[in-house]
């Protein structure tokens, strides 16, 4: 890591430098601060999937078979899970910002209910999707 | 920047295009607008996906061709591409402070979202017309 030190070395070094993760004491918000980038970097990886199904069903059938049949598999079933969940609490997490942005929901009950709300809410998106999946399968 | 007290110029007016990454509130504004798009976009993909669900390759295929799931595939391919190049962007210039390593994984970043997006929009396309 870059020196950022506050009272020696060239100004440059001088400028305060994100994060400083390791000094606070970890709670809610801030968790869910790293979980938003979490999975926004597990969906950037993500794509990965998307783009070989799309071009499996590009493809020909043997391809698309053997992308449905890793999706099928417990692993792919995890993965995919992981996905769902990833991308509705992303998505949960975006709309925070949202409120934020208007200025609202940053005072301390607020924006502890909001992170409760954004991390419950992906959960039981994720679920409510997973039961629909398997209802109409 | 000379902090001159008779200067007329705003603090925003200093500021505008001239922000960490000197590119100044472009990509902030951005992040917000690909944010916005992707709420609707994201529902719709979704729907998709369980629209295809348990469906064999004739029927995933014939599903994927129609008109109105190809838009809405290729919107939200597009936007979020661009999003997550952007967001990957950020992650990079907070935790990568080496300049060498900095400018190589930043490279490696566009590389890597134009690539999987052609690839993304390319297989959509061939879906749909081939």
């Amino acid at each position: 890591m870059a020196d950022a030190n506050p009272v020696s070395g060239s100004p440059e070094s001088r400028r305060p430098l994100s994060p400083h993760i390791g000094i606070y004491r970890p709670m809610l918000t801030m968790m869910m601060s790293i979980a938003h980038r979490i999975t926004g970097g597990a969906l950037y990886v993500g794509t990965l999937l998307l783009a070989w199904w799309l071009i499996a069903l590009a493809s020909d059938a043997a391809s698309f078979n053997l992308v449905n049949n890793f999706l099928a598999s417990i692993i792919g079933r995890l993965v995919l899970f992981g996905f769902t969940w990833a991308l509705f609490h992303h998505l949960l997490g975006g709309l925070r910002h949202f409120v934020w942005e208007t200025g609202y929901g940053m005072e301390h009950p607020q924006r502890e209910y909001l992170a409760w709300a954004t991390l419950g809410g992906g959960l039981v998106l994720t679920i409510l999707v997973w039961a629909i999946a398997y209802a109409v399968r | 920047m000379s902090s001159n007290s008779s200067s007329i110029r705003t603090p925003l007016a200093k500021v505008r295009y001239l922000g960490s990454a000197h590119s100044g509130t472009r990509e902030i504004w951005m992040m917000r607008l690909t944010s916005a798009a992707l709420v609707p976009l994201t529902i719709g993909f979704v729907w998709l996906i369980l629209g295809v669900v348990g469906k064999d390759y004739k029927a995933a295929r014939d599903m994927m061709s129609n008109v109105v799931p190809a838009i809405v595939l290729l919107l939200f391919i597009v936007t979020s591409i661009y999003h997550m190049k952007l967001g990957m962007k950020v992650i990079i210039e907070d935790y990568v402070h080496g300049e060498h390593a900095k400018v190589w994984t930043l490279l490696a970043n566009e590389f890597f979202c134009y690539a999987i997006g052609l690839a993304c929009i390319y297989a959509t396309a061939r879906i749909g017309f081939v």
